[in-house]
């Protein structure tokens, strides 16, 4: 497997292609499409690197939030003191830091107790930042003057999710990405193999949490102004959930999917309805789990495989959750 | 000393939703995220009996926890059976249940939001002081405690004395045995449901008395019990109580010792310790 297949080729020119379309987005519209653009570029990127862990492993993480809110913070607290790239750096270090003491806690045992404390990390940071800030700095949100304007933000997160993606994929020619699918199989036989379960575990979740900070870390010159509600805002951790397994959480790019028709409903619903948000997400998590298990992605590729029913199957797709 | 009375009364709340919880998780094997909505649903009806009808809120509790049992029961029946049907291993009915009662709980919230709004609601009952050792409290915090410890009394009788509280202990143990010795599984783990659901409503309406509640809270308090019920060992009853009664004293103490922004920092603190030590709970059994 060490050699690009075509279907790899042919899938990196559409992506190069589609990047290339979209980084020219803000030669063409520098108001409403573009911030649009740069919502959905946010969640792309999240919820790639999202998937990076949740996908293969099934545990359903919450902790997008506390590393997004991180991140923003690191450039919040430094940008007097040192230049911006250096701090998105410092942003991806502290949010790796954090989701391995989080996964080094929890991510040995069952994967409820992952799902409880992932629940509240958020809010557990944002009390804590929340309190030294008071007790320390003696004041509750933090200035964020930079040139960094619309444009270079969306550049950066287009970065960013090809960098995840590229990630992705090498990790999934690595030996981690082979263990992490026995793991995802069946965790008793992975062990079994000779697999450190949890240490390759714990590791994928630290990338996917640096990927996650460095998100937040790009999103803080574009808040101006910082407070912990808004940086560890919960919505942003559920949403990011919803969007990757609506798209399907099988394929890399399956969040996709999901995120592009999310956002703008999103949009739609925060601009018009703002009192309807929650009763939206909540039908958006029940409609995942009754009617699109595997997410839209899985559902097109059972359509798919119902079509060629008659002819032999072509070296069958690894099934691991079926409907 | 204050500290140790102040949170043992509120501990008694604690009890109640991490008792009704463990129910939920322990017998019918459902994680309901939804949980901490159907306390809050509670304080609501008991707030709207109250001021519209005078309706004394303990009384108010003979409607609010069949009220919750049937609801429950029907959420059980009738969304989440199917999952447990569906699903080839618990793994995956961990997941999805996981996000059924997410999605309840966004939908349950989203309905409360739009019917109350976000405001912080409370009425007076039994705001009098009640001498304990030589320090007051508020009588309705006493009362609640009180009835709260008759509840969870009854749910013992129920659960170690009577025939169908056996079963439930059964399906606790292992559906699959329980299945053998001819429980019916599916129903007894309905009933588990309902009345987790009912004694969570009870906490919700008690807690009402006392507390300013709005319509977001939920969240906060599926938390709460959530790491009450993992301290207390999943399906332990006794060990929820006695977690209960350590979440509420420690909450207390750093509220009024260190600063009260702090109290979700010092539950973590205490899972954290708790995952660290003894993941299988207070009076957990090592599992295999």
């Amino acid at each position: 497997m060490t050699r690009l297949t075509t279907e790899e080729i042919r899938i990196g020119v559409i992506g190069a292609v589609v990047v290339a379309l979209v980084a020219l987005l803000p030669f063409f519209d520098n108001g409403f499409y573009l911030s649009l653009t740069v919502n959905i570029m946010l969640y792309a990127a999240l919820c790639t690197a999202w998937t990076l862990f949740s996908g293969p492993t099934h545990y359903v993480s919450l902790a997008t939030a506390a590393f997004f809110g991180i991140g923003t913070y690191a450039v919040g607290l430094g940008i007097d003191h040192l230049p911006f790239p250096v701090l998105v750096g410092v942003g991806a270090v502290a949010a790796a830091l954090l989701a391995g003491i989080v996964g080094a806690a929890t991510l040995r045992i069952s994967g409820v107790y992952f799902v409880v404390f992932t629940l509240g990390l958020a809010e557990l940071v944002r009390q804590l930042v929340s309190w030294s800030q008071s007790k320390f700095t003696g004041r509750m949100g933090l200035y964020v003057f930079t040139d960094i304007r619309e444009m270079h933000i969306l550049w950066m997160l287009l970065a960013l999710t090809v960098v995840v993606f590229l990630t992705g994929w090498l990790i999934n020619r690595s030996r981690l990405g082979f263990a992490m699918e026995i793991i995802g199989n069946d965790e008793t036989v992975a062990k079994h193999s000779g697999i450190d379960t949890a240490r390759a575990k714990i590791l994928l979740f630290m990338i996917s949490g640096a990927f996650i900070g460095i998100a937040g870390a790009i999103m803080a010159p574009r808040y101006a102004y910082i407070q912990p509600p808004s940086a560890f805002n919960p919505m942003i951790s559920f949403l990011v959930v919803i969007m990757a397994l609506l798209g399907g959480t099988k394929r890399l790019w399956g969040p996709l999917v999901g995120v592009i028709p999310f956002t703008i409903l999103m949009d739609i619903v925060s601009s018009r309805f703002p009192n309807h948000t929650y009763i939206v997400m909540g039908i958006a998590f029940l409609a995942i789990v009754y009617l699109l298990p595997n997410g839209v992605t899985g559902r097109l590729e059972q359509l798919r495989e119902r079509l060629r029913h008659r002819q032999p199957k072509p070296e069958a797709v690894s099934e691991e959750k079926p409907a | 000393m204050t500290i140790l009375v102040t949170g043992i009364l509120l501990g008694g709340t604690y009890a109640l939703i991490a008792m009704g919880l463990t129910l939920q998780y322990g017998v019918a094997r459902i994680m309901n995220l939804a949980n901490g909505e159907t306390f809050v649903a509670a304080c609501f009806i008991a707030f709207w009996l109250f001021t519209a009808y005078h309706i004394n809120p303990l009384l108010g509790l003979l409607v609010i926890a069949p009220l919750a049992f049937v609801v429950n029961g029907a959420i059980y029946w009738f969304l989440l059976k199917p999952l447990v049907d569906r699903a080839k291993n618990r793994g995956q009915l961990e997941v999805d249940s996981i996000l059924a009662t997410f999605g309840l709980l966004f939908l349950l919230q989203g309905l409360m939001i739009l019917g109350f709004g976000g405001a912080y609601f409370s009425y007076t009952f039994l705001a009098e002081r009640f001498v304990i050792l030589g320090s007051a409290y508020g009588l309705n915090r006493v009362v609640a405690f009180a009835v709260a410890a008759i509840i969870a009394a009854a749910l013992y009788v129920y659960l170690f004395h009577t025939r169908q509280g056996t079963a439930v202990r059964a399906v606790a143990v292992d559906p699959t045995s329980a299945n053998l010795v001819a429980i019916d599984v599916a129903r007894t783990a309905m009933i588990a449901f309902a009345l987790g659901g009912a004694l969570t409503a009870c906490g919700g309406a008690l807690l009402s008395t006392f507390y300013t509640f709005n319509a977001s809270m939920g969240v906060v308090f599926t938390m709460k019990a959530l790491i009450i019920v993992i301290m207390g060992g999943v399906g332990d009853v006794r060990g929820a109580v006695i977690a209960a009664m350590v979440l509420g004293i420690t909450e207390t103490a750093v509220a009024t010792l260190i600063d009260p922004g702090l109290t979700l920092a010092a539950t973590y603190a205490l899972f954290i310790l708790v995952l660290m030590v003894r993941p299988q709970g207070i009076f957990g059994r090592q599992q295999s």
